[in-house]
């Protein structure tokens, strides 16, 4: 119970922090990286809920956070749409282009899945990239609205925006923890543990990868919306496989299959390669190798490793007190014949 | 009837893995499925759990006809299975393990979870509530709070069992339940399915330790290269020809 | 008509690269059954050897080929003893992960090394030839033949040699190779060594009729695994089969279809084949 306490002061404190922090820096720039790293971490855990707790590695997401960034686009400057109107429409669509592309990716397993993930991804890019009329082609789009108003608030700012975004981001946090925290998390966890295991115990495995796959395309899609607005300006490079690749790259440092793994990493990453500025496009001559190692000595991450050497801890006091119940056990009998002995 | 096979025939490519084979399981007995490597008896289990689909022929559970049915919705009806080796989650406390085993009772979905509904929170007590007594059950409780990658070979037995009873069967059928296992720990796990069967579930095994099975089973069927070659009581087997010659003079038998 | 023989000529080059480059994929499925994501990769590294080893030393054509092949397949062996080897009982997603840490690595090492702009490669098959009214430069034909050469060089390694031999062995039956005391580490290291070498001929092949960049490895790493889904996971005929295919299909489409869209051929036909057979073209059945 102690430790239960503990995780919500450090839950509670981080949110304040969060709460707090464009007063604290109050640099504009910083503001400006938080809230793009806020976006990412939100399309991260949609990465985390699909890979991390289902195990299925999906390689498109890069492509559903550009369809999200990609329908608000249009819906607001080509279609001229209600800014909110838009967002949630971005939200539907990119939701059911997951609903239809995981119905057929789903049938697939393993290396096939990974393989064919990348290719729908390539596609949504390649689409796109070259379907200029409608996407600008590598032009991109420019003169996306910032968030609408919302009664007497303003998104116009970069703190107003950095708001907005950690609201969406403590959304995102508490849906994936009551999801993973409920038996629909245990059930994806199962399938992720052994497939043919989970349709024995009776658990529908396509039904649930499905309901997986499309909440975490909705994530993505979410982000990549939020993203659309935030930085106004879009084109088809954030539907391309590097950013898929960064945003797992996020996931592994963080720790894949965790609730907390996808802030620790992302934040972390992000603000690393601030301060390695001058690495800029070099920075995965560290992140890429780091990654590498890690799955192979720690392939749960900073977070699943603090979560072992706690378990391990844990497990070990308890032997540690079983052990003295049993010394005191054998004292205690000791006692009891020696004053046997005595009577 | 409580669960028979009818003419079930199993082709993969041009290999017949199991041939036309009829058996009845008998209601509240422990019956088993032995035979030679190969034999075909995984497959066997692997078409009645549906796993696989039959070439042809009918699989029948209490009437209903359930050869076409999908795995989770056979185990929905009562037909529990176990693997030889079952992929426990490590990380995670056995209980933890245990407590999906009943999710197929539930019926709480994602918005229940998101939502964190009355249902979805009785129904959370449900599974845990199962989970802690079919660990009872089978003997687990004092380590139901280890991580699952602490156990010992035959605990992790266990917990394939109790996974399997989370379910709520009235039938379980068990791969090669005792590979693997020390004999002390074999006596042990063939009383647990003794319990079983005295708490009305019905048990269906492959094994190749004969003495167990000898001593354990009710009913037994015999399979060499796909086909039954015998079915009857312990006695009757271990005197049938056909059997002696199929494991090579009877050697194993004994 | 011309346009027909020219566009088939054209296939004929571009299939030659995929092939090679998928056969080097293939044979690492067959005998460690992972998908080397970061095969795009030694691809690219082999282009930038090749590249340098001419313009920055001087070297003959050939020899800049022999020494990229030396140099990726020494990547390729390092990459196997050290990710994949000790990731060889994790979980399937690992390996996965590995091999694309390794890629981003790769990556922006080059471009750390050669900078992000696009590189030419001259070679010194440069000329023009007209055959039977259809124009063809050297360089293509070049392809197209020394990829023949290639692969018969290969078959009869595989088929004649005992090497060669416990390569299949091993790709058809694992455990069984281990019992006959096939040393399964030695034939691991040899086939990534030969699937570098593949990739590095298939770059410094091609490099001179495209361009030489970080991010060249992307497009053919995942055509080569539309290929090998197409031909089935760890055959090797159906490799070879499977390249040609896909040359063929992407120039006749560039011309009669979309020359914008050729592109996504690819990924539509694999798209197409997993939706029908979700286990690949091949699939062996059930055990």
């Amino acid at each position: 119970m102690a430790n239960l306490l503990k995780q919500r002061n450090v839950i509670a404190v981080l949110i304040l922090f969060a709460i707090v922090f464009p007063f604290i820096t109050n640099n504009n720039y910083l503001i400006h990286i938080m809230t793009l790293a806020f976006i990412w971490i939100i399309a991260v855990y949609g990465l985390n809920l699909l890979a991390g707790y289902t195990g299925y590695l999906s390689l498109a997401h890069a492509g559903f956070f550009a369809i999200g960034a990609y329908s608000l686009a249009l819906l607001t400057t080509k279609a001229q749409m209600n800014y909110w109107l838009a967002f949630v429409l971005a939200l539907i669509i990119t939701s059911v282009l997951g609903l239809l592309i995981g119905l057929i990716s789903l049938r697939t397993k393993e290396h096939f899945f990974a393989i064919y993930t990348l290719c729908v991804g390539y596609i949504i890019y390649l689409v796109i990239d070259k379907w200029d009329s409608l996407t600008g082609g590598v032009r991109g789009l420019i003169g996306i609205p910032s968030p609408g108003n919302i009664g007497p608030i303003e998104f116009n700012t970069p703190v107003s925006n950095y708001y907005l975004v950690l609201f969406f981001l403590l959304f995102t946090i508490l849906v994936v923890y009551r999801i993973v925290h409920s038996l629909s998390g245990r059930t994806y966890i199962a399938i992720r543990n052994s497939e043919d295991l989970a349709q024995t115990i009776g658990i529908n495995t396509t039904r649930n990868k499905l309901v997986v796959f499309v909440i975490s395309t909705f994530f993505a899609g979410l982000a990549g919306a939020l993203y659309a607005s935030f930085i106004r300006f879009i084109g088809p490079d954030i539907g391309y496989i590097t950013i898929t690749f960064d945003l797992l790259t996020y996931l592994i440092v963080g720790g894949i299959g965790t609730l907390s793994g996808p802030v620790i990493g992302t934040i972390l990453l992000v603000w690393v390669s601030q301060q390695l500025q001058f690495l800029q496009d070099y920075r995965m001559m560290i992140f890429g190798p780091i990654l590498t190692l890690l799955v192979i000595f720690y392939p749960r991450g900073i977070s699943g490793g603090f979560i072992d050497f706690r378990a391990k801890r844990k497990e070990k006091k308890q032997n540690q007190s079983n052990l003295n119940q049993n010394q005191q056990m054998i004292s205690a009998q000791e006692t009891s014949a020696a004053s046997n002995k005595n009577g | 009837m409580f669960l028979e096979t009818k003419n079930l025939t199993k082709k993969f490519g041009g290999n017949t893995a199991v041939n036309n084979v009829d058996f009845t399981i008998e209601q509240g007995k422990i019956n088993a499925i032995i035979g030679p490597n190969g034999a075909g008896k995984s497959t066997f289990f692997n078409l009645v759990s549906g796993f696989h689909p039959p070439t042809s022929g009918q699989v029948i559970f209490k009437g209903k006809d359930i050869t076409h049915l999908p795995s989770n919705k056979i185990a929905e009806l009562g037909v529990a299975r176990t693997f030889q080796t079952t992929n426990l989650f490590d990380q995670a406390t056995v209980l933890d393990n245990v407590i999906v085993g009943h999710r197929l009772r539930t019926k709480s979905n994602l918005l229940d979870a998101i939502l964190r509904t009355k249902r979805l929170k009785q129904e959370e007590k449900q599974c845990r509530d199962k989970a802690i007594e079919v660990l009872e059950f089978v003997g687990l409780t004092d380590v139901a709070y280890k991580l699952a990658g602490s156990l010992s070979q035959e605990e992790k037995k266990r917990v394939a069992f109790a996974l399997g009873l989370a379910t709520s069967p009235e039938i379980i059928f068990l791969d090669e339940p005792a590979a693997g296992v020390n004999p002390d720990e074999t006596e042990g796990l063939a009383e647990l399915m003794e319990k079983m069967v005295r708490n009305g579930i019905t048990v269906c095994l492959i094994e190749h330790k004969m003495s167990m099975i000898m001593k354990l089973a009710d009913k037994i069927m015999v399979l060499s290269y796909g086909e039954k070659i015998a079915e009857g009581t312990p006695e009757e087997i271990q005197n049938n020809e056909a059997v002696i010659k199929a494991y090579l003079g009877g050697s194993a038998i004994a | 008509m011309d346009i027909l023989i020219q566009q088939l000529f054209n296939g004929l080059t571009l299939g030659s690269v995929y092939s090679l480059v998928a056969l080097g994929l293939t044979l690492v499925y067959g005998i460690l059954h992972i998908p080397n994501f970061a095969h795009g990769a030694l691809y690219m590294v082999g282009g930038y050897i090749t590249l340098t080893m001419m313009t920055q030393a001087g070297l003959n054509y050939w020899i800049a080929i022999v020494i990229s092949c030396v140099v990726v397949g020494g990547l390729a062996v390092l990459m196997e003893r050290l990710v994949f080897h000790p990731l060889r009982h994790a979980p399937a997603i690992h390996d996965k992960i590995a091999a694309i840490g390794i890629m981003l690595f790769l990556e922006a090492l080059v471009q750390f090394i050669w900078g992000a702009e696009y590189q030419t490669m001259v070679s010194p098959y440069g000329q023009v030839v007209n055959v039977a009214g259809v124009t063809l430069t050297m360089q293509r034909l070049l392809i197209i033949v020394s990829t023949v050469v290639v692969m018969i060089v290969l078959y009869i390694f595989l088929k004649k040699t005992f090497t060669g031999a416990t390569i299949i062995a091993l790709s058809q039956n694992r455990e069984g190779a281990n019992l006959v005391g096939i040393n399964t580490n030695r034939v691991a290291m040899l086939t990534f060594l030969i699937s570098g070498a593949l990739a590095a001929i298939a770059v410094s092949l091609s490099a001179p009729i495209n361009l030489v960049f970080p991010g060249m490895g992307h497009l053919v790493l995942t055509k080569a695994f539309v290929i090998i889904i197409l031909g089935g996971m760890g055959s090797i005929p159906g490799a070879i089969a499977g390249g040609y295919i896909l040359g063929f299909t992407e120039s006749l489409g560039a011309t009669y279809l979309s020359n914008d869209y050729k592109d996504v051929i690819a990924f539509v036909i694999l798209v197409l084949i997993l939706t029908i057979k979700p286990n690949g073209l091949f699939a062996k059945g059930g055990h």
